[in-house]
Order: structure tokens, then C-alpha cells, then sequence
């Protein structure tokens, strides 16, 4: 039977037919649609062209423009996501243009692209079902429409490049000529998806959409925003979190130059908008500020340090995130027993474009231009923020100077939305300094690791004991996740089971975690609690097996029989880095696996130490599986720039407390590594199907205990406590 | 007031002796390809060329280049033709975020022009820009592929 065909004679009723409003907003996109995947009404794009549901337009010179909800900052998922739809499309490729859809849009048409948030490594895995039924939904509709033109049935069709055949009378037509009566189609109710393995389009490493605009100073990030009549915003917020503005001498600043208005943020902040950024900035050092600074002016690292310790102490309460058997009981009574406490610090993101947002707000309408990891989540804090109701505000998304996890957070637009409103019909640039940003991050959180191991008399790991101790991002961020006052978050990497669970069985093991939560606030930065569960753990595994005298990574195969695609990335990397083999002269090896955002990673370093403290990394090798590769070019990218970000944060990063306030200010103070102390990084993918993995973040896990198990195998010595510049090592 | 000769036209910006060039290029002059970073000239992102020579121009004020040769990124490619670097860069499908890269691409061709082919440590050397994405690997490829083109 031809379901296709039977639809077109006899459309249903669809639930589009019950939704009210028609409503044409200025850029003439059609509100008050609810269906993501088609309909009888034709919406059309800003240009007229017709939209054959919420991810396709296609327009009549056959220029297809995919529409992408997530967000794009460096990690490739608009290229990704436009692959998958163009895979099912089955569309020209070289046609392929993207688009961003604003919040605004998908709100008024009932969420018709889901979710905004680019976090997580979720960009491809939790949209990849939509989008690629977005895509074979409209290619069904458009061969439907070119099959009622010829008056034959569609089963008698086929697309291939964005060329629509007639197979028996070998009849073509594009997608352009067809797009508008294929608009009008009621869409499938269901459609076949194609097997990974018959990818032509997606699984190939295209070159990314938007390079061209980026090596020509052409593309616009939030930055670059440019509006009439616009003026620019300077800030300072106190400098210690949670401390209020108390007074500012505006006179003092008074007559300098391009100076419009001095104005209050909230209650801790305070902003000058003048003609230029660099006059407000000017006019912002000038002015005389007196802080409330409170309470948290007296915490430190030191006092930090001193809390989180406490907590690793048995005795203190704290939630159990994986346990099995009694690891407590079994160390109590085991032949041998190792201990180490770890620690790792706050972190910046330091995205090289400091946090902004340009705002013009009117009593009527709240417009926001921005780079955001989460659209819809800008666009509730512009809500708030502007207290306006949905329909009269929106967000325009633009290009990330990176994200990292900073970007998913919507401190800086509320700020530029209360500035906005004390200057009405004025769009307003706000930018951040390098140092506001700095000193105003959500840090990576800190905390302590005290990892208990025994073994038995044959050297056999019976209990592992891995007590964290410190902050939880959800506490702060995301108070309604925790679960029962537990995060389950902080047990990424070390997890039972899940997307993000430990690799190793272990006959007695307690996971838990004694939640302290300073006042620095913390967010999600990049790998988020991987990045310390893994080095945490994979440093004490090698630890573990310095202390059973057998190799590290045999002593963790043995450990890994129930954990098969855990050990596969393993291996991978052991193969390819010649692990067994003897490295060159001088040349150390370390090497680490962890599970996280839902894919298996691994990585191995090769390294030689000079006078004990002088670090030259050789070589990396990583292995990945996530399950699917959608574009194996930017998937390598993706894990180079990991061993980049982790590295940095390893040997230079570390934010340090001092009078309540973060001491590090800029990248002289804050550095990140450079192109001569980053070695070529081989990438094995080993794609095992089956699942949908991130790849953004899983890696950062593993980059920085391959290095220092590695610089043990150097050296004979253990660092615990980081960054590595705190210890008088740096790169050779 | 400044006069500024940037990409082959003189610009005369209304702005105090001591604004960073990156700021005048930027909200005076209007060309955002250059790019803030950091101020305080550690991070590279807004390099550009003065006088033929990679400098980053939020360490410079408008006073110090007046009546210099000041290019920037828009200014690269020459007669509408790409700059080899900006090909290779495109060949290599080298930016991520692309927000440090007119910064890097300015140190590369100027690189390039002072020495055509330049050897790993050459690059080790002569690039010091800061990219939090960690495009390196790919930065270092293109730096090679532009000087065999």
C-alpha cells in the first residue's frame, strides 16, 4: 500500500487546524503554529520563501536553509546538525545555508524547535531523532508534491541531491520548483529514518558552514553588534560575589568625555554608558566606587582549603552517589591500603570574547542581540529581567566567541537589560572587560578528593573508597535538580550506571560526596565534574597500581571485564601509542579512559621532564566512541582542543580567593597554553554504534592524568594538588 | 584626532592621543574583524599590521601610528583576492569559534612575509596568540599549507 500516496487523497485533520492565529511579526514569520513538521498554511521565511516545516525552507533557486536551534561556538554542531537534516533531506549539499530561529519564534509557535540549550555535549545526541525526522519529513512532502504535479503515485519517486525523479518516465523536477506546493502538504505521520551505515551526507567530515566569514573578519559575534544610535556600556560588580554597591562619586567623572549616563545595576553593580566602550571603560576606572563587600570578604583559598578538608574526615555527613558491597568494612581489613588526597581549583572559562549583550528596550518591546549557549534561557531572563510578556520580547542569537559552559548562564544580559531600561529606545551595548570577566566567572568548582584503595594478600583491588569533598554546581545553578540535597551531577565519571559511569568493578566501593559550597559561584565549565572525578580517579588508579606492582594499564584491564566498551577506547589507545613497546629515549608514558556525556574516551601521553620540572609533551593519542560520528573532522577538533582546554587549566589555570574576591585578572595572570607547547594530538575513533554520545567535553577528562601519570613515570613523583605552576612546573 | 592610514584609505578619527588603536578601529573607524581580547596585549586577537610588521593593537595608541600603514583583516586580502593564508586557513577548515583567528591569521602573514617557510620552531617561535578553542594543530597545517602555496 501506498501510505504517501493514500495520505494525499484523504489528508486527516491535523491538530494545526485547531490553533488559533496567523499573526505576522515584523520579520513575517507566521506566529501561533504549533507543528514543527509541516501543514496545510503555508509559513514562510523573512525572504518569502516557503517553509516546508520548522527545519527546512527551501527557496525557488533551491537554496535549502536549515534551521538551527543550537547554538554554535566553535565545537562544529550547525555544521553537525545541518548534515543530519541535508542526510535525510536528501538535499544538495553545496546548497546548504543555516539559519538561527530566535527563542521568540519557537515560543510563540509552541517550542517548534525544542530545546536551545547548547550544553552538556547535547547539541547533537539529544536533537539528532528531531532534526533527522525534520528533514525525511520534508523530503517525503516535497517528493509528494513533484508525485501530485505529475499526477502519479510518490512511490514511483525519489530525491537524491535536491533533484526530485519520476522513475518510470524519468520526469525531473527540483525542490525549489516544488517547495511551495509541498509547504501546503499535510506532513507523514511517521517516518523511516535511515541507517547510519547509508550515510552519504552526515558521518563525513564536511567542511564546516561557517569558516569562510570567520578568516575574513566578516562574521558578527555579540561583540560586534551595531545598532543606530547605539551606545556602550562599561561595569564593574562587586568584586566580592554576593557584596552590594554601596556609592559611586559621579562627580568625579563629571565632563569626561562621551560620557551619556552613570547608572546603577541591580544592587551590586554599577554601569557607565558613554558614545564608545573605551570611554565608558575609561570613565568606569575613574569613578570613585565604594563596595558593601560583607561577609565573604573574609574567605580565602586558604579558609576554602581548610572547610573542603574537613569534609574529606569519614565522620562528616555526605551523599553516597555509588556504592557496593562495604568498601569501609573491606579497608578496614585488608592486607594493604593506599591514600591520597587530590585537590583541584575554581577555573574560568575564559572565553576570548569577554561576556556582552546589546539590548534596545522600549515599554513595548525588549529586543536582545547576543551569543548564548541557551536562547530560550536568555530569552526568560529578558523577560524577567525587561518584565515584559513573552510576545514583546525576543533574542537574536549570534556566533560565540566561545562558550565553554560560561555562555549557558544569562547574568550578562540580565545586566544589559537593566541598563537598557533606564535609557528607553537607546540600544545599549554592554561589554565586559577581560578583568570584569575574570573576576565575575562561574567557576569551574573546587574541590578535595581523599581515594582510599586495599588490596588483598595477592595484590588484588578489593575496596575503593572515593570520598569528594566541595562544591556542587546544581546547588547554585540549578537548585531543583538536586535530589533529596544530593547532586547527582558531581558523580560524572564515577557513576553506577548512566551516561557518564565509572569503568571499573570494584568488589567494595563507596562514592561519596560531602557537599561545601563557598560563596564563589560555580557553573558548568567544559567537562564540568568530569574533568576532577577523572582526574581524581585515573591518577589514584595509577597510584593503585604502582602500589600492586603491576603495569597501569593492565592493572585496569583487569578491572574492566564488565566495562567492554570502556576498555575498547582503552586498548585503542594503548595500540596506537605502542603502550608495551618501548618509548623513545627519555620519552615517559601515562594513560587514562573515563565515560562521560554519554561516550567512552581514553587518552595516552607521551612526555620527557627536564631538572624534574620542566614538562615537554611529545605526543597525545585519544580515543573516542560515541556511538555515531556525524562529522569525524570536527570530532577531532573537538578532542584536540579538549587536551588544550585541560592542559591549560593543568599547568596555568587555577582562580585563587583572596578578600573575598577572585585575584586573577586577565591571561597574564590567567594564561593559556600556546601553539609551541601543543603537540599533534592522533585521534582514534572508534564509533561502535547504538548510542549517541557528546563529544565536546568527554575528552577534557582524560588530558590532564595522562600527562601526570605520565610525569610519574618520569619522575617517581605524584602531584595531587593543581595547577602545576603552583609546584614550579611549567612546559619545557 | 588622528589621521589613520588603514587599508589603503586615510581615516581621520576623532578620538583623544591615547586610545588604543584596537578602539578606534573598532567604534571609530567601524571595522570589527579586529578583535578585544584581553588589553593588555597578551592574547593576540587584535593583531593587525603596522608598517608590514604584526603588532597588537590594543598596546598601541592612535598618536604612535599616525601616518603609519595599519591593515587589518578586512584589509588582508588584496584586490578581492583571499591572502594565501586566508585559503589555507579555509582549505584547513582551521577556525572553531573563529574569534582569535583575525588575530591569528594577521601573525601568520606577517610571519610569512618575513620568512616564507617557516620550520615548526619558526612557528613556535613567531606565534604567541591565544586560542582557548585549541586550534593549533589545524593553525600549524594551514601555516605550512600557505607557505607551499
Amino acid at each position: 500500500m501506498n501510505l504517501q500516496f493514500n495520505q494525499h487523497v484523504m489528508p486527516k485533520l491535523n491538530r494545526r487546524a485547531f490553533v488559533i492565529g496567523t499573526a505576522t511579526a515584523g520579520a513575517g514569520l507566521a506566529l501561533g503554529l504549533d507543528l514543527p513538521f509541516g501543514g496545510p498554511s503555508v509559513v514562510r521565511a523573512a525572504d518569502g520563501a516557503p517553509e516546508v516545516n520548522a527545519w527546512v525552507v527551501i527557496r525557488p533557486d533551491d537554496t535549502v536553509v536549515i534551521r538551527i536551534a543550537r547554538s554554535e561556538m566553535g565545537q562544529g554542531t550547525l555544521t553537525g546538525l545541518a548534515q543530519l537534516v541535508a542526510e535525510e533531506l536528501e538535499c544538495d549539499w553545496s546548497k546548504v545555508t543555516t539559519e538561527f530561529p530566535t527563542p521568540g519564534q519557537s515560543v510563540a509557535r509552541k517550542r517548534a524547535w525544542g530545546d536551545f540549550s547548547t550544553g552538556g555535549s547535547r547539541g547533537i545526541r539529544s536533537s539528532q531523532d528531531y532534526v533527522r525526522k525534520g528533514g525525511a519529513t520534508a523530503r517525503v512532502m516535497l517528493i509528494q508534491a513533484a508525485a501530485n504535479e505529475w499526477k502519479v503515485p510518490a512511490a514511483e519517486c525519489k530525491a537524491t541531491k535536491s533533484v526530485i525523479t519520476h522513475t518510470p518516465s524519468g520526469k525531473t523536477t527540483t525542490y525549489g520548483k516544488v517547495a511551495e506546493a509541498a509547504a501546503k502538504l499535510e506532513p507523514p505521520a511517521d517516518v523511516k529514518l535511515k541507517d547510519p551505515k547509508d550515510w552519504t551526507i552526515a558521518g563525513k567530515g564536511l567542511k564546516r558552514l561557517d569558516t569562510v566569514d570567520k578568516t575574513t573578519g566578516k562574521m558578527t559575534y555579540g561583540i560586534d553588534v551595531k545598532l543606530p544610535g547605539m551606545l556602550n556600556a562599561a561595569i564593574k560588580d562587586c568584586p566580592v560575589f554576593g557584596g552590594k554597591l554601596k556609592s559611586f562619586d559621579e562627580a568625579k567623572i563629571a565632563g569626561m568625555k562621551g560620557v551619556k549616563k552613570v547608572v546603577r545595576v541591580g544592587d551590586s553593580a554599577v554601569a557607565i554608558v558613554a558614545d564608545t566602550w573605551w570611554h565608558a571603560k575609561t570613565a568606569l576606572d575613574a569613578l570613585p566606587i565604594v563596595w558593601d563587600e560583607g561577609d565573604n570578604a573574609k574567605v580565602s583559598s586558604e579558609t576554602i582549603a581548610k572547610w573542603l578538608a574537613e569534609g574529606l574526615d569519614n565522620a562528616q555527613p555526605a551523599y553516597v552517589g555509588n556504592q557496593n558491597g562495604d568498601a569501609k568494612a573491606a579497608i578496614g581489613g585488608a592486607a594493604k591500603k593506599v591514600e591520597a588526597v587530590y585537590s583541584y581549583p575554581y577555573q574560568n572559562h575564559a572565553t576570548m570574547e569577554p561576556m556582552n549583550a546589546t539590548v534596545l528596550y522600549t515599554p513595548d518591546k525588549c529586543e536582545v542581540w547576543c551569543g548564548t549557549q541557551n536562547g530560550e534561557a536568555a530569552f526568560a531572563a529578558a523577560l524577567e529581567a525587561s518584565g515584559l510578556p513573552a510576545e514583546k520580547v525576543d533574542v537574536h542569537k549570534l556566533m560565540l566567541g566561545g562558550g565553554f559552559g560560561r555562555r549557558g548562564m544569562t547574568d550578562y544580559v540580565r545586566q544589559a537589560v537593566a541598563i537598557a531600561k533606564q535609557m528607553p529606545g537607546t540600544p545599549i551595548k554592554l561589554l565586559w572587560s577581560r578583568e570584569e570577566d575574570m573576576q565575575h566567572g562561574k567557576y569551574h568548582p573546587i574541590t578535595q578528593c581523599k581515594l582510599t584503595g586495599a588490596f588483598d594478600a595477592d595484590n588484588n583491588l578489593v575496596a575503593l573508597h572515593y570520598r569528594l569533598s566541595g562544591q556542587s554546581i546544581l546547588f547554585s545553578v540549578r537548585p531543583e535538580a538536586l535530589q533529596n540535597g544530593m547532586d547527582p551531577a558531581a558523580f560524572q565519571g564515577v557513576a553506577q550506571s548512566g551516561e557518564a559511569a565509572i569503568g571499573y568493578s570494584v568488589p567494595n566501593l563507596l562514592v561519596e560526596h560531602a557537599m561545601r559550597n563557598p560563596h564563589v559561584p560555580p557553573g558548568f565549565w567544559r567537562g564540568v565534574n568530569v574533568n576532577h572525578n577523572a582526574i581524581y580517579l585515573e591518577c589514584f588508579m595509577d597510584e593503585l597500581a604502582q602500589a600492586a606492582g603491576q603495569d597501569p594499564l593492565e592493572f585496569r584491564r583487569k578491572l574492566m571485564g564488565k566495562h567492554p566498551k570502556h576498555l575498547a577506547v582503552l586498548n585503542a589507545v594503548a595500540e596506537k601509542i605502542g603502550w608495551g613497546t618501548p618509548a623513545p629515549q627519555g620519552v615517559y608514558r601515562g594513560i587514562a579512559q573515563v565515560m562521560g556525556y554519554g561516550s567512552y574516551v581514553a587518552g595516552a601521553a607521551e612526555i620527557s621532564v627536564t631538572d624534574g620540572s620542566k614538562i615537554k609533551v611529545h605526543r597525545i593519542v585519544a580515543s573516542t566512541d560515541p556511538g555515531y560520528v556525524v562529522n569525524p573532522a570536527q570530532v577531532e577538533r573537538q578532542i584536540a582542543g579538549s587536551f588544550v582546554y585541560g592542559l591549560s587549566a593543568l599547568f596555568y589555570g587555577g582562580c585563587t580567593v583572596k578578600d573575598g574576591r577572585i585575584e586573577q585578572t586577565n591571561f597574564d595572570t590567567y594564561n593559556s597554553m600556546r601553539i609551541n607547547e601543543m603537540p599533534k594530538v592522533e585521534s582514534v575513533m572508534v564509533p561502535s554504534g547504538g548510542f549517541w554520545g557528546g563529544v565536546g567535553e568527554p575528552t577534557i577528562g582524560v588530558a590532564a592524568p595522562a600527562v601526570l601519570n605520565a610525569y610519574f613515570a618520569a619522575t617517581g613523583k605524584r602531584i595531587r594538588s593543581f595547577p602545576l605552576r603552583n609546584q614550579n612546573i611549567s612546559f619545557a | 584626532m588622528a589621521n589613520l592610514k588603514i587599508n589603503g584609505k586615510t581615516i581621520n578619527v576623532d578620538v583623544e592621543d591615547d586610545t588604543p588603536l584596537l578602539w578606534a578601529i573598532r567604534e571609530n573607524v567601524g571595522l570589527t574583524g579586529t578583535k578585544y581580547g584581553c588589553g593588555i596585549a597578551q592574547c593576540g586577537a587584535c593583531t593587525v599590521h603596522i608598517d608590514g610588521v604584526a603588532m597588537r593593537s590594543c598596546g598601541v595608541t592612535v598618536h604612535e601610528v599616525a601616518g603609519k600603514d595599519i591593515t587589518t583583516i578586512e584589509g588582508l586580502a588584496a584586490g578581492g583576492v583571499m591572502h594565501k593564508v586566508q585559503l589555507a586557513w579555509i582549505a584547513n577548515d582551521v577556525p572553531q569559534c573563529g574569534y582569535c583567528q583575525s588575530g591569528m591569521i594577521m601573525a601568520v602573514a606577517a610571519l610569512l612575509k618575513e620568512n616564507p617557510k617557516p620550520t615548526d620552531d619558526d612557528i613556535n617561535d613567531a606565534i604567541t596568540n591565544i586560542c582557548r578553542c585549541g586550534t593549533f594543530q589545524q593553525v600549524r597545517e594551514a601555516i605550512h599549507a600557505a607557505a607551499n602555496a
